[in-house]
């Protein structure tokens, strides 16, 4: 079938969310161990903040990364009328 | 059961694995009154291992099915948070519940990059893959490739590299249940393998899919609470918080203050550490000596004469090395587990640290060294350390990609009832192999904190019990020789196995045997689930993909359920086979895989998703491209294929070789994609079909 507008728009919009959210896992993954051994020079309660980052900062993260990209997603589904009937 | 909804399904297997969860505590409460009444730890072992393995084959038998779409995606209604579980179990297997922490405690920073690359990889499988396999929703990762690009040759590719990446892993799985079954009960390792290989089997066998993915939801929950119940003990003992991914900020700024003193030698511990070091350092300049007089020896062609003498001087055991070549190597592995003996503490939070504290320390006590000198040697500690971080950052890299590409992982995420459901059991995914994973750092560095501050510095003549009873019942897990002859703890005295870190936390903690028993079925559970999944990912590539998309499409629904029962039959006694030899390099070659699935799947299926241009050729060259050079990487410099270092490129490790893999099948998919024709508007329409949840007058590739 040919895809609307809409449908084209709804596309682009889910690439540039995942790019926006890709560019947030690379900061917080590689430009953090990159500049670990100055970011260690900081210590926040007792973390040092590259060691803190890479145990349990980043996890958190990546955590959160997933949990917004679901919501985001499910609702342009709604938003742009691709949302999937109740199966069954 | 199809007559439920998925709503009332949901509420329904809430209410089980909530009594489940119950009588599982229950269960562990009525053992600890045992014990307390005087039960004996070996059949607290035995009762462990019966209960929690027959609590798994109910589950499958309960399971059952003769429903192609049941054994093979547990007919696409597992809700999101209950597949999330059952990823999480799949996920972790042995490495992560009882290696990780170890890695951690003996590595220190260095070591987080299993941490971060085994949970960042989910952010891939979200944001990339899994919304996008379900929509397009059948049953193996070949067949997105089969489809997608339409011909046998990627879906035969595709199988190969699943099978290589799975079977190694597999194999290292069996191996981790064989070792535990011998733990907990001191049955032989071999008949550990078999008794644990039915456990996979009576499961996996038959309900696949369906009975996997329950008992997989199950095993969570056991290796959950066995991982969290002795490291809150132990946070609670130390700090008083119960919280310890919290509370270990104070303990780790205490480890590196006595960080700091072990290598001082002007304090009091110090001076005890440098002591200890210096009888080390006396032991491996003595080795060395003995292996120049051997090679010299060996040169003048009095070997042999030497060989004996040696024999005779050690008063003829019936280990001593058979040949010269034999001596050398085990003089050697003296001189160089002294060698690692003689330095000093390298910090815990440190980042790269190159030649480290080490060459500072040799700086030091040369008083003569010019300012070229110290410029060289500074040059020299910087390259060190940054060899370090390119390799750490190839290695997290490595690690990401390939969890996004792990068969087994993917396929998880068949299992959903939907797009939506998919997206968010990613999340639920990764949020539960994140509460391990952010615990095992706080576990390492509040067992550090317990060996800086109580086992050293007390006497060799009252040992705390834990010590004792592990240097007792393995040496490779706990060693401890009093060098320097002042009946006094040293640190340079004690030698750690990784995996003693999560064995021994209960009787560090103080908790009854009961404790011990749960966290080796913790293990257990985590060995068993990742196994259940491996095998079921090769069986269903051997049966569905091979036999019936390529050899008879026409087979009959129970021609196929036999074959791929009977498939999975063969490839887990030939796993458990293999397991039962000990292969020695198991460990990198699980590392491997992970190199291996980023180089041949990676690029196909994301291009596949997101570029519409790619097509036939061009996964082909991409694929072999990528899985090529990845495993040609390993032949020329893993010392196991007869590869040497100096073959390295830019220094990188072996097990990071998907980092060139990985680059390759991108530039192969596109060039292969690129000097060929367009996929056809049928293919095209594939990729819109995937790309959007619900397309109004779209096509179907759901799989009967």
């Amino acid at each position: 079938m040919q895809l609307s507008e809409k449908h084209q728009e709804y596309w682009q919009r889910n690439l540039r969310l995942t790019a926006i959210l890709l560019a947030i896992w690379f900061v917080v993954t590689f430009v953090v161990i990159y500049f670990a051994p100055q970011l260690n020079e900081i210590v926040i309660l007792g973390f040092p903040f590259a060691f803190y980052m890479g145990a349990q900062g980043s996890l958190i993260i990546y955590v959160l990364i997933i949990w917004f990209y679901a919501r985001r997603m499910n609702q342009l589904d709604n938003e742009y009328g691709v949302q999937e009937g109740e199966e069954q | 059961m199809t007559t439920l909804t998925q709503s009332q399904f949901f509420q329904q297997l809430k209410k089980y694995y909530t009594f489940y969860t119950g009588g599982f505590i229950a269960f562990v409460i009525v053992l600890a009154i045992l014990e307390q009444m005087g039960l004996p730890p070996k059949w607290i072992g035995f009762i462990f291992l019966g209960a929690t393995i027959a609590l798994y084959a109910g589950i499958g038998i309960m399971s059952k099915t003769a429903d192609v779409s049941e054994y093979y995606v547990a007919g696409r209604r597992v809700p999101a948070i209950f597949n999330g579980m059952a990823t999480g179990a799949d996920w972790m297997s042995a490495a992560s519940f009882i290696g990780m922490a170890g890695t951690l405690y003996l590595a220190g920073y260095d070591g987080l990059a299993f941490v971060l690359g085994w949970t960042g990889g989910y952010v891939l499988v979200a944001l990339f893959l899994a919304p996008y396999l379900r929509k397009f929703g059948q049953f193996t990762i070949p067949d997105f490739l089969g489809s997608r690009y339409n011909g046998n040759l990627p879906r035969t590719i595709g199988v190969i590299a699943a099978i290589i990446c799975s079977f190694t892993y597999v194999v290292a799985q069996i191996y981790g249940v064989g070792i535990i079954t011998a733990r907990l009960t001191g049955i032989e390792f071999q008949y550990g393998v078999f008794l644990g290989l039915g456990g996979i089997l009576v499961c996996s066998f038959l309900g696949g899919m369906r009975a996997v993915t329950w008992t997989q939801v199950a095993q969570y929950i056991i290796l959950i609470i066995a991982y969290m119940i002795p490291v809150v003990w132990l946070s609670v003992a130390h700090t008083g918080n119960p919280v310890p991914q919290l509370a270990y900020g104070q303990v780790l700024q205490e480890v590196t203050q006595l960080e700091k003193e072990f290598n001082n030698a002007e304090t009091t511990k110090g001076a005890a550490e440098a002591s200890a070091r210096a009888a080390f350092k006396a032991q491996q300049e003595s080795f060395e000596a003995k292996i120049a007089a051997l090679d010299e020896a060996v040169a003048a062609g009095t070997g042999a004469a030497f060989l004996e003498a040696q024999r005779a001087e050690a008063g003829n055991p019936a280990d001593f090395a058979a040949t010269t070549d034999d001596l050398k190597a085990a003089w050697k592995k003296s001189a160089d587990g002294a060698k690692a003996k003689s330095g000093p503490v390298s910090a815990h939070a440190t980042a790269f640290a190159g030649k480290g504290a080490e060459a500072k320390a040799k700086a030091k006590a040369n008083p003569d060294a010019t300012e070229a000198d110290i410029a060289a040697a500074k040059a020299e500690d910087q390259e060190a350390s940054n060899i370090k971080r390119r390799n750490f950052i190839a290695l997290v890299l490595c690690l990401m990609v390939g969890t996004a590409s792990l068969p087994h992982i993917l396929m998880r995420y068949y299992t959903t009832p939907s797009v939506r459901d998919a997206r968010k059991s990613v999340f639920w995914s990764l949020f539960f192999i994140f509460l391990l994973y952010f615990t095992a750092p706080a576990l390492a560095v509040l067992v550090k904190f317990e060996v800086y501050s109580n086992l050293v510095g007390s006497s060799f003549a009252a040992l705390p019990a834990w010590v004792a009873n592990w240097s007792a019942v393995d040496p490779t897990l706990m060693k401890i020789v009093d060098i320097n002859l002042d009946g006094i703890v040293q640190l340079a005295e004690i030698t750690i196995g990784g995996d003693l870190i999560v064995l021994a936390t209960p009787e560090i903690a103080g908790l009854p045997y009961v404790i011990s028993g749960m966290v080796a079925a913790g293990g257990l559970a985590a060995a068993l689930s990742t196994a259940d999944g491996l095998l079921l990912t090769i069986a269903n590539a051997l049966s569905h993909d091979v036999y019936y998309k390529m050899i008879d499409p026409k087979a009959s629904t129970v021609r196929r359920l036999a074959i791929s029962k009977g498939l999975l039959v063969v490839v887990a006694l030939f796993a458990a086979y293999t397991a039962s030899l000990k292969p020695g390099d198991i460990l990198f070659l699980v590392g491997a895989a992970f190199s291996l699935a980023a180089s041949a799947f990676f690029p196909a299926l994301v291009l596949g998703v997101f570029w519409k241009r790619a097509n036939y050729l061009g996964a082909v060259v991409g694929m072999l491209a990528g899985l090529g050079v990845c495993m040609y990487y390993m032949y020329i410099t893993y010392p196991f294929f007869g590869g040497v270092a100096t073959n390295q490129w830019f220094d990188i490790a072996p097990i990071a070789a998907g980092v060139f893999g990985m680059p390759i099948g991108f530039i192969g998919v596109i060039i292969g994609s690129l000097i060929s024709k367009a996929p056809s508007l049928e293919i095209q329409q594939l990729v819109d079909h995937v790309r959007y949840p619900n397309l109004a007058g779209d096509i179907d590739t759901r799989a009967t």
